[in-house]
């Protein structure tokens, strides 16, 4: 239909006039922060020796930003800022709701860590590939992924991540890490495939690739559009960056073979990048369609919580009992989104949090156990205890948290999980929760047993002294799951009302659209 | 026009599924850049497949006269070029270099990662 108009346009209804709050820069800076460091570190990428200091230094930042965040979106409620001043639906929205505040803090407290204990880690080779400037790009995709309110700007800031992980995991170029890269790469450049056709066939459906408006206009086209099938194209494509029951295997064929501080960081972030697409969608987009799948998910959770467990009961290499154990933990985060409700959703957020900082810190502990033993596998590597205690407590603490043993943080989330499953009747599934549980204490007990509490016979044990800065960030996070888990009450009040504001959006709806907006 | 498209997509894809199920390396390389190109067809195909009306609007009015070519997928389609372009480059150097260090190209005799016959733990304590 030809319109035409004598008076200029109104522009008021689609591009922001004004000029934008100070506050809402705070949305976007995690990401323009770790953009910019990155790019300062490969401007500087002759003057290796300032990389660490930058790095550290700007991670610090990125965590202070990011609480800063978290505090000003607690108070205020869910922030959207658009880009090119174009409002929603049609310029690209960054929204940041209490979930993704959280997620993204974790998140840069974990790369804090490994920031840290990559001071002892990475040698100038690992600088001069580039160690550094990857790790920022690879937080600048890890952010934008918590932060956007837009599906296919997801899509990008998955592929930011996806190829500065490749840049970390070949580092250094062993055949070992690049058997693990061919697979890793392959596997999940199909997974963010598939997670594209899924958007592909969003945006033929809705017209809109803004989440804000997708989850208003779910509901007219429940009848007449495949929603179910995008939902379920939605389950794989996550499922298989989250690493879920039968696309799990590209996660324990690569995790153990980069080095320590870089898989400590992919435990930490990638996988939960994953869980927190998959919450975000299923919980916020797709709510009904959850509902249907639920049973379909539920299953996967449970395989995927016991098959990983039994990976991790049959494998004899520290570092790869730890990349079944991070498959098992998906599971306990699947079977939350499967229940549903504030406490199964709570619960798969808490454990996604929790996750991200214990899987950091035990792999951060695969690492000294091999600089102690000269190995990393519990075959060989015996006597840790009494070349270094603190560090065995340390480790202790972690595995403790990670079978979600009172009083670490694993505890908590698996109480609301279990007992979620229960009240809707689901027995097997809280059954499966228990049993995963039980099997990563005989996992993580076997680990203590062999590599910690076993003498070698005849040898002479002197205690070593650890670089601090591999043993600090390694005490940090188990002190941290330690405090979580003995003064819960404010990060499960925080969780509580980011569940709930995902189960009923209507304040991140009215954050992206003030005034109603365009229909 | 819809329904071919949809065909050739879904040949397409069937030849991705296909090439990805081998076991040598480059086989599954190609079947990526094909799946990319599925992708990308299936894209273009959502935002309506019109010949000669070009999504532009005519001087003096502030909206298109009648059905034309959505012009946001093919700004998608771009983004996704880009990026399926780069990883495909990546693959390719990562695919030549685990063929001249693990001096294969079959993926079941990549087992350096995953050694077949490992020690086992001690069994008693």
């Amino acid at each position: 239909m030809a319109v035409t108009t004598s008076s200029p346009v109104d522009l008021s209804a689609a591009l922001v006039l004004g000029p934008t709050a100070f506050a809402d820069w705070l949305v976007i800076l995690p990401v323009a922060w770790c953009f910019a460091i990155g790019a300062l570190l490969i401007m500087l990428r002759r003057v290796i020796g300032l990389h660490p200091i930058i790095a550290v230094a700007g991670l610090a930042g990125l965590v202070l930003i990011d609480a800063l965040l978290l505090g000003h979106v607690a108070a205020k409620g869910p922030m959207t800022m658009v880009m090119g001043r174009w409002l929603p639906p049609f310029g690209i929205a960054f929204t940041v709701d209490l979930t993704g505040a959280l997620f993204a803090l974790v998140a840069a407290i974990v790369a804090l860590a490994g920031g840290i204990y990559s001071l002892a880690d990475i040698n100038d080779g690992g600088r001069r590939y580039g160690f550094y400037p990857f790790l920022m790009l690879l937080m600048a995709g890890v952010s934008g992924a918590f932060l956007t309110g837009d599906i296919f700007n997801l899509y990008v800031w998955f592929e930011v991540l996806l190829i500065s992980s490749f840049g970390l995991l070949v580092l250094g170029s062993e055949p070992e890490q690049i058997d693990g890269t061919v697979k890793y790469g392959f596997l999940n450049l199909v997974a963010t495939t598939l997670f594209l056709v899924a958007t592909g066939y969003l945006y033929a459906v809705f017209g809109t690739l803004n989440m804000a408006d997708i989850a208003r206009k779910a509901e007219g086209l429940r009848g007449s559009a495949p929603l179910m099938t995008l939902t379920a194209l939605y389950l794989l494509a996550f499922g298989m960056k989250a690493a879920a029951f039968p696309v799990n295997f590209w996660l324990p064929a690569s995790y153990h073979t980069p080095r320590v501080v870089v898989s400590a960081l992919f435990a930490g972030l990638l996988t939960k990048v994953g869980i927190y697409a998959l919450i975000r969608v299923m919980v916020m987009l797709f709510p009904v369609e959850r509902e249907e799948l639920s049973f379909v998910i539920a299953l996967a959770g449970a395989l995927t919580m016991v098959v990983g467990v039994f990976g991790a009961l049959a494998q004899t290499d520290f570092r790869r009992i730890l990349g079944y154990l991070v498959v098992s933990g998906i599971g306990s985060m699947l079977a939350g989104i499967a229940v549903g409700g504030p406490g199964g959703i709570g619960g798969a957020i808490f454990y996604a949090l929790h996750s991200m900082v214990v899987m950091t810190g035990l792999y951060f502990a695969a690492g000294i156990a091999a600089r102690l033993g000269g190995d990393s596998s519990i075959a060989t590597v015996s006597g840790l205890y009494r070349k270094n205690v603190g560090f065995a407590a340390l480790t202790l603490m972690l595995c403790f948290a990670v079978s979600g043993l009172p009083p670490f943080s694993g505890f908590w989330p698996k109480v609301m999980l279990v007992k979620a499953a229960l009240d809707i009747g689901a027995w097997w599934l809280a059954a499966a929760l228990l049993l995963a549980g039980f099997c990563t204490v005989i996992a993580t007990g076997r680990l203590f047993l062999l590599a910690y509490w076993r003498d070698e016979a005849g040898a002479a044990v002197e205690t070593v002294r650890l670089p601090s800065a591999v043993l600090a960030p390694l005490a940090v996070l188990a002190l941290l799951t330690l405090g979580i888990g003995l003064y819960p009450e404010p990060l499960l009040a925080t969780i509580r009302s980011a569940a709930a504001g995902l189960a009923e959006p209507s304040a991140y709806l009215n954050s992206v659209f003030p005034a109603g907006g365009l229909q | 026009m819809e329904a071919w498209f949809a065909l050739l997509v879904g040949i397409f894809f069937a030849v991705a599924v296909y090439l990805m199920l081998s076991k040598f390396i480059i086989r599954v390389l190609l079947g990526v850049a094909v799946l990319g190109n599925a992708v990308n067809l299936l894209i273009f195909t959502g935002g309506r497949l019109t010949r000669d009306v070009p999504p532009v609007i005519a001087g003096g009015t502030d909206a298109l006269d009648g059905p034309a070519a959505n012009a946001l997928p093919q700004a998608l389609i771009l983004t996704a070029i880009v990026i399926s372009f780069s990883f495909f480059a990546f693959l390719l150097v990562l695919a030549w270099r685990a063929y001249e260090g693990l001096s294969t190209d079959n993926t079941d005799e990549m087992r350096v990662a995953e050694p077949v016959k490992e020690p086992m733990p001690p069994l008693g304590y």
